[in-house]
């Protein structure tokens, strides 16, 4: 496992500024911790809390994780569709904004070119589709909840192509039963299992709420689905490979669970 | 003869281990969204929005960490809460446990006996009535924090179950709520143990239990007669008071 830079989720640039203040906040919780193991049982059970466990509980968590996965492919269907709450109104402009650089990832074109979107690994037909190409290619429009691995919800209109539609055009092989998400955001990627990426509402979106993806947002385009949490989402989305085998992420690799199925 | 058959003495104690880490985990992913509002919506119930658990109360050290725990855990608090649940139906020990009529009764007259409205401790059976209602209710509360559970850990593919309790924000608020019972419950059951009966605690461990020590037989409030005296020494505990 890759070490853990980090004890956040998807980050901003505003939470970036608070982490020197979490690290203050872990310098008093241990002394808190030297100042009960020496107090009563009870004390001393809160503050041994405050850590990531036992090191040696890491295999039983990862064998945990195996299995959930297990349970979670299992629970996976075509068929469970989102469909968010009718009182539930769309964010809008209070839609978090997540990205992994130091600043809003923006597709240059003078310095890197047209942006075209790659498709490949184990396809009979390897594409580079161009945003023209996938605004005529099928469109399809859900409002879609959005399910962050922190816990909060926010609902959008979500507009593009179905990636099992570019998939058959593509001609993926049967084999590939892993596709890799990848972008233009420093090297954030996250890879899935096929079913879920095949899900009719895992799409590559290049509107939301009507309006072309802005730049915090995912510019030019993003794969989204609501069976999958946030982090496996990838934005600044640059390349699709279709692949026998999985290929780790961004925050899986950093600990997060890889399927984060929802 | 054991006050407490040996499945029900390591069911409970590898609950304490499994609730806790469950409660220490959950507050921890708490606390990356310490709030229930949708995104550019509002929530009425929950005063403390934004403010974080305190995070010597929490377990797993940062989110990916406590999830891990969390979604690990799970498995234990529910296949032990089951074996316990199994157990206690097929081994007949419910019946100590279920309320019984006037329940609501006799509990008033242990409120009263606790405030010293009344000078005798009623007359039980293995608990009091007020012990009934708690021991009764923790797993209820138990399953109660398991489905809703689920319902915020697959609110797309267990979507009926997520609608069922209102959507995804209340199915979490419900989780919340859960958790809090269980804690409250947990906190009044150890205040109880430690002031009123603390002969109980070999019982939940050896299973050995001295009823001529039971609060009943020593007429025990919180912090009152917390010592044998020497009239309950009798061995048939008929001296009482």
């Amino acid at each position: 496992m890759a070490p853990r830079d980090t004890d956040h989720p998807p980050v901003t640039r505003a939470m970036r500024a608070t982490r020197g203040h979490a690290a203050e906040q872990a310098g008093i919780d241990r002394r808190r911790f030297l100042a009960a193991a020496s107090g009563t049982f009870g004390a001393l059970l809160l503050a041994a809390c405050n850590s990531e466990g036992p090191k040696s509980a890491q295999s039983l968590l990862e064998f945990a994780e195996a299995k959930n996965e297990t349970v979670e492919r299992a629970l996976l269907r075509h068929t469970s569709m989102d469909v968010p709450r009718a009182s539930a109104k769309i964010a809008g402009q209070h839609f978090p904004a997540y990205y992994v650089s130091d600043s809003v990832p923006i597709w240059d074109e003078s310095t890197r070119g047209l942006w075209r979107l790659k498709v490949d690994g184990m396809v009979k037909r390897p594409l580079e589709l161009s945003l023209a190409d996938l605004a005529s290619l099928p469109r399809i429009g859900y409002r879609l909840d959005h399910f962050c691995v922190e816990g909060w919800t926010a609902v959008a209109t979500r507009t593009g192509v179905r990636l099992a539609d570019i998939a058959k055009l593509a001609g993926a092989q049967p084999g590939a039963q892993y596709v890799d998400f990848a972008s233009f955001d420093d090297d954030y990627h996250e890879s899935w299992d096929i079913d879920s990426a095949m899900h009719p509402q895992t799409l590559v979106v290049y509107a939301q709420d009507g309006h072309y993806l802005n730049p915090s947002w995912g510019a030019p385009a993003r794969i989204y689905s609501p069976v999958k949490l946030g982090y496996k989402n990838t934005k600044y989305l640059t390349r699709i490979s279709f692949l026998p085998a999985r290929n780790g992420g961004y925050w899986s690799d950093r600990g997060y669970e890889w399927y984060g199925g929802v | 003869m054991k006050r407490h058959h040996a499945v029900v003495r390591i069911t409970h104690w590898v609950n304490v281990v499994a609730l806790t880490i469950m409660v220490g985990s959950g507050l921890r992913i708490f606390n990356a969204y310490p709030a229930f509002a949708r995104k550019g919506g509002t929530f009425c119930c929950y005063p403390f929005a934004g403010r974080a658990i305190p995070a010597n109360l929490t377990f797993g050290g940062w989110l990916a960490g406590a999830r891990n725990w969390h979604f690990a855990m799970m498995w234990v608090l529910v296949a032990n809460g089951l074996v316990y649940l199994a157990f206690i139906y097929l081994h007949g020990e419910w019946r100590d446990l279920v309320p019984r009529r006037g329940v609501f009764h006799d509990s008033w007259q242990m409120v009263r006996f606790y405030v010293t409205a009344r000078k005798d401790h009623p007359r039980q059976g293995k608990h009091n009535a007020l012990q009934r209602m708690a021991y009764f209710s923790m797993p209820l509360v138990g399953i109660l924090a398991v489905i809703t559970g689920l319902a915020i850990w697959k609110p797309v593919e267990l979507s009926p179950l997520t609608n069922l309790l209102g959507g995804y924000v209340w199915a979490r608020y419900w989780h919340f709520l859960a958790m809090v019972l269980l804690v409250v419950l947990t906190i009044g059951h150890i205040f109880m143990v430690f002031t009123v009966d603390p002969y109980s605690i070999p019982s939940m461990i050896t299973g050995r239990y001295r009823e001529d020590l039971s609060p009943e037989a020593r007429n025990a409030r919180p912090l009152v007669h917390l010592l044998p005296s020497s009239a309950t020494k009798a061995p048939d505990g008929s001296a009482r008071h």
